[in-house]
């Protein structure tokens, strides 16, 4: 096995709880997102555009569709000789068998698999992050600063600033003290979850983590806080594009609604910083004549003949005529029939909204409590029938009325 | 018949001379066609999905955007380590002409006919916008107990160089013609062809000593072949002129069409290019048009067929058209009737106008 210099192990394993419905069969990373994309392609594709050609990907929660996904890395360019994708499920182990208990033990039980190539640093990326980084300037960051462990910073809004993990930077670009999402930050510089260490160091901390029956077996709680105590040299990298959790059903509409404002920095049309994906071979989208398409987005095998306005439509979604799709994001497949209306909703795939039902409304419409409106969500496969109603923030799960009449 | 031992063959350049804008740069097979596709894509994702998984494209010249679009065959899942796609560029050497006819693609071919171990060949022009049935006329042929089998159609005969038919009842070829007569309803050849390997390879000997047109084959052993002609009712497009290529673009936008064409369970296999989706913007005006991926439509756009990252700015007016991969169309700019071949920039406030018989054929790269 040749040596790679720096290998990527992308945490892929967590459910994702609050996403609710959209992650009730898959895990959070393989989520559509963007019209063409999953969670997932986005650290995958930063890992082929840095140079970072061996990934270990670590699953654990419903990993059937991801695996599916990842396959042998080809849209990547990640299926190498010599390192490539690989999918590292829990396995069973002479002393018995365990899952994945937190986000350094998944690193830990796969110390051998990180020995194979005998890197000398180690990339820890999340799965469910939107943006675009370039790591090899991390790196190189991490290099020239002698860290033990480089964490990716970001300058958050105040106002948001206490639902992060903070740091505190020295002038030096060393990091002084953390603060877990405090209730009155003294910072804004915010961790993004991405992490470069010295892999002699972490094989180390990992190996006394587990020995520690206390410990939490994480990163962010455990590993870190014990290199910064020992008094290891812990880097912020600074980083100043676009990023975004999509952790929640608010912040996943959100970000797939960034897509459509220019004044965003997330351009994906970048032929030097592609995303990519594996795609599905249909054909081309189509705009009847009486459709009405605006301010949206809409992918292949999609046929539009209703409104669409500020909207992302995935591949192969249907809009018939009469049909109203406003602020509102269709998966895969989603068939949206005549005269229903869809307002700040997500749609999962191969949903069908059938004539004339509503699914979520437009805040200045609702009439209840502004606290009780939201995005309303309908999972996948789903049948929302002729005239039923899905009101705002509702999270369906089953079909929902006019069923078979 | 079992398809894997059908070797699939594709003439990537017949037919370039009746298309010179379009093949001038390309090979017919990488003519774009239908926003996202290239014309071989038809033949080749029809022979994929009928089982078969060893092709040979035979090439003459100006191949490179076909290699670029095939590359090793991985979106046709022809990527294979048995079978799989294989490019056959013309050989080179005494008495070889560089693959100017098909006869002569074959001859270049032989040894790869020869090392194939299936037992029949079906070979296929490019030019030809169908999702073809193979495994229906591999079936007929079989059944029918032909020796050739030609896939056939009926209706408005393509004028150039294409066998003309009659059948007996029993749906043997008894006259195979070239004509140039204009027929409204004729039976035509649509250049599909299935026999056995050893015939190929004893009528390419034959021609070898005669001398041979592309069809003679055929023509000359009418009567001493059992040739029969299978008639198909699918929804089939021979391109054979810029007039030709532009109405079966534009047919795309009427729903049978497509229906008939991208049928889901026959899925056409493109190279993918990682586009991200189309962007529409505030107050875009865009019906009855076909679109690809990782465009910005931002004017207006009907009854128009738009390629990959094709941007279409605030105030233009595109109606009628064929915009290929990467054209540019500035603000104010008026395009009716026009076909733009690739990465083609009209510069601000221009109006150019063709007719829909007389569509206007940008070359690619122009800035007008």
């Amino acid at each position: 096995m040749q040596t790679q210099e720096c290998i990527a192990m992308l945490l892929a394993g967590g459910q994702g709880s609050r996403l609710g419905v959209l992650t009730r069969s898959i895990a959070k990373p393989a989520v559509p997102f963007g019209g063409k994309y999953r969670i997932i392609d986005f650290p995958l594709s930063n890992c082929t555009n840095s140079g970072i050609d061996t990934v270990g990907v670590l699953t654990q929660y419903q990993p059937l569709e991801l695996n599916d996904y990842i396959g042998s890395g080809q849209p990547w360019d990640l299926d190498r000789m010599n390192g490539g994708v690989h999918i590292l499920s829990p396995y069973q182990q002479m002393q018995g068998t365990e899952w994945y208990k937190g986000t350094a033990n998944a690193i830990y039980q796969n110390i051998h698999f990180i020995d194979r190539y005998n890197p000398e640093y180690v990339l820890i990326l999340s799965g469910d992050h939107i943006y675009k980084m370039d790591y090899s300037k991390m790196l190189d960051f991490h290099k020239k600063q002698q860290a033990a462990c480089t964490i990716a910073m970001l300058e958050v809004p105040w106002e948001e600033a206490s639902r992060f993990g903070l740091m505190l930077v020295n002038d030096d670009g060393s990091i002084a003290e953390f603060e877990e999402k405090p209730k009155n930050p003294r910072t804004n510089k915010a961790s993004m979850g991405v992490y470069v260490f010295d892999w002699k160091k972490l094989r180390a901390y990992l190996i006394a983590d587990e020995q520690n029956p206390k410990s939490s077996n994480d990163f962010g709680k455990d590993v870190i806080p014990a290199m910064h105590g020992a008094g290891e040299r812990l880097c912020a990298y600074a980083f100043d594009g676009y990023w975004k959790d999509v952790g929640t059903i608010d912040s996943l509409w959100e970000a797939n609604l960034d897509l459509l404002n220019p004044n965003v920095d997330i351009d994906l049309s970048d032929p030097d910083w592609r995303i990519y994906s594996r795609s599905i071979p249909v054909p081309p989208h189509y705009l009847s004549e009486g459709a009405r398409v605006q301010n949206s987005m809409v992918s292949a095998g999609c046929v539009v003949e209703g409104e669409v306005d500020f909207s992302i439509l995935f591949p192969t979604v249907t809009a018939e005529p009469g049909a109203v799709v406003r602020d509102s994001i269709l998966m895969p497949g989603v068939t949206v029939q005549r005269g229903a209306q869809v307002h700040y909703a997500i749609v999962a795939e191969n949903t069908v909204v059938a004539q004339d039902a509503r699914v979520g409304a437009r805040p200045e419409e609702f009439e209840g409590n502004q606290d009780a409106w939201g995005v309303a969500v309908v999972g996948a496969g789903l049948r929302v029938g002729p005239g039923a109603v899905v009101p705002p923030q509702a999270m369906i799960e089953n079909d929902v009325g006019g069923a078979l009449q | 018949m079992r398809t894997n031992n059908v070797l699939g063959i594709l003439f990537s350049n017949s037919n370039d001379e009746t298309l010179p804008e379009l093949t001038r740069l390309r090979t017919m097979g990488s003519v774009p066609y239908g926003c996202r596709y290239r014309l071989i894509d038809f033949p080749l994702s029809s022979m994929v999905n009928a089982g078969i998984s060893k092709v040979g494209v035979i090439t003459k010249a100006n191949y490179r955007s076909l290699m670029d679009h095939l590359g090793m065959g991985k979106a046709w899942d022809l990527s294979r380590k048995r079978e799989g796609l294989i490019f056959l560029p013309p050989f080179v050497g005494a008495g070889t002409g560089g693959n100017q006819t098909r006869i002569e693609g074959l001859r270049s071919a032989a040894e790869f006919l020869a090392n194939s171990k299936e037992e029949f060949v079906v070979m296929s022009d490019c030019n030809i916008v169908c999702n073809f049935d193979y495994r229906a006329l591999l079936q007929k042929h079989a059944e029918s107990g032909a020796q050739i089998t030609i896939a056939c159609r009926r209706g408005p005969a393509p004028l150039y160089n294409t066998l003309r038919l009659q059948l007996d009842e029993s749906t043997r070829v008894t006259e195979a013609r070239l004509t140039a007569a204009a027929d409204s309803n004729a039976l035509y050849s649509l250049n599909i062809f299935v026999l056995r390997k050893s015939l190929l390879e004893s009528l390419l000997r034959e021609a070898n000593a005669q001398g041979a047109g592309d069809y003679e084959f055929i023509q000359r052993n009418v009567n001493s072949l059992r040739i029969f002609g299978a008639e198909t009712t699918e929804h089939a497009r021979v391109i054979d002129s810029l007039q030709n290529y532009y109405d079966a673009s534009l047919e795309l936008l009427q729903p049978d069409v497509r229906r008939a064409l991208f049928v889901p369970a026959r899925p056409v296999f493109a190279k993918s290019q990682d586009d991200m989706p189309t962007i529409y913007g505030l107050r875009s005006v865009v019906n009855n048009c076909l679109v690809a991926e990782g465009c910005q439509i931002k004017g207006e756009a009907r009854g128009s067929v738009i390629f990959r990252d094709v941007v279409i700015e605030k105030g233009a007016s595109v109606k009628n058209c064929v915009l290929m991969q990467g054209s540019y169309i500035s603000a104010g700019v008026t395009l009716e009737s026009v076909i733009a071949d690739k990465s083609v920039t009209i510069k601000p406030g221009k109006t150019l106008v063709g007719a829909r018989n007389f569509p206007l054929y940008l070359g690619k790269k122009i800035v007008v």
